[in-house]
């Protein structure tokens, strides 16, 4: 009884040494910890540099593409009422695959089975104005990603992968964004991991970016060899921070410092 | 495919005095950076802004390797009656775009 005791004692001991997840109400936007200048850039669309990679989506939005010569407008119209909504489900599970897909792949299946064009490669001007077009209409809306029972376990997947120490510094992503996001890193915030706001421009970057390019940088940060773009790992990844920011609105085009 | 931000009001008053919010897409390359092999990548930065009110030039500003992607350029000036801005970004490579918005002044 004595040693059943001590085990239960030392599991709650290292239950508590492990990340605790951030509890619902003191969940942050990654907006809260910028200063008020890089904020009233943000909130204004004039002044928001995102805004110049969201007018190019909408005008790729309406220009033909591909062996079909067909327009994302041709079958989706407008995409103020089509695409309402639609980032703040993503990445969503794609039955034909048997896994989650995000936005930019989405967005590549419907060029490549619909417009029967190239697909766009990851992190070029177009896919990136495409996917901030896109997700511009969900600004405000709050995410609803992973409610879909079929991606539990890619969830849970990328929630392993959070948690999971790799690279030479030997840290998880929980290990800041969990554990130490009241803190600053070399006088940068670390911020709580919430991904409302991408594609995003990020004043490190001058350009917009997407959310696996920031995971490949916090990747390479701890030292560890970053996934390629694309990878399961990465869109597990993904799903699992968007589902962590279930009920968060949706900022996109965001800016971060 | 460059496109430009521009921030004015639509209407004020004769004498106000108004903000011009200006937003021009460019890649501000600094002309100081290298690639793998060791080449230069070459400068390719915005040079020069001016704007103009009804064909008066109110603002001039030039341009720097040190100015970061996207130059963001905002200024004051007083209203003195209806009319047109003009805004024209100059820069290596041939750039030169140009926007325009209107005012009401009451």
């Amino acid at each position: 009884m004595k040693i059943i005791g001590c085990i239960a004692i030392l599991t709650a001991i290292a239950g508590t040494a492990l990340a605790a997840d951030i509890p619902q109400s003191e969940r942050r936007s990654g907006t809260s910890f910028m200063s008020p200048d890089t904020r009233a850039m943000q909130d204004e669309d004039t002044a928001n540099p995102g805004m110049l990679w969201v007018l190019d989506g909408e005008a790729l939005w309406r220009r033909k593409a591909g062996v079909a010569d067909k327009a994302c407008a041709d079958c989706h119209t407008d995409a103020r009422v089509s695409m309402k909504g639609v980032a703040a489900h993503y990445p969503a599970f794609e039955k034909a695959f048997g896994k989650p897909v995000d936005l930019e792949q989405r967005i590549n299946l419907c060029r490549t089975n619909h417009q029967q064009a190239t697909p766009l490669a990851y992190e070029s001007h177009e896919l990136l104005a495409l996917a901030a077009y896109v997700a511009r209409q969900s600004r405000g809306m709050p995410i609803e990603t992973g409610d879909d029972p079929e991606i539990a376990p890619f969830v849970e997947q990328g929630r392993e992968l959070f948690m999971q120490r790799q690279g030479q510094l030997n840290l998880g992503c929980a290990n800041c964004h969990d554990d130490n996001w009241d803190k600053k890193l070399a006088g940068s915030a670390i911020t709580q991991a919430h991904p409302t706001g991408y594609p995003l421009y990020r004043l490190e970057w001058q350009s917009l970016g997407s959310l696996q390019r920031r995971l490949r940088a916090c990747i390479t940060g701890i030292r560890a060899q970053p996934y390629d773009y694309g990878s399961p790992e990465l869109v597990a990844l993904e799903l699992y921070l968007m589902s962590r920011a279930r009920g968060m609105a949706i900022e996109t085009p965001a800016v971060r410092p | 495919m460059p496109s430009a931000l521009i921030n004015v009001p639509a209407r004020a008053k004769r004498g106000d005095v108004i903000e011009i919010k200006t937003l021009m897409s460019h890649i501000m390359e600094t002309g100081y950076r290298h690639i793998a092999s060791g080449e230069v990548v070459p400068r390719d930065i915005i040079t020069s802004f001016t704007c103009r009110y009804n064909g008066t030039e109110i603002f001039r500003a030039d341009l720097y390797p040190a100015i970061a992607a996207n130059p963001f350029i905002t200024f004051f000036t007083t209203v003195t009656e209806s009319g047109k801005f003009e805004f024209e970004w100059i820069g290596d490579r041939g750039f030169s775009e140009t926007a325009s918005a209107s005012i009401l002044v009451e």
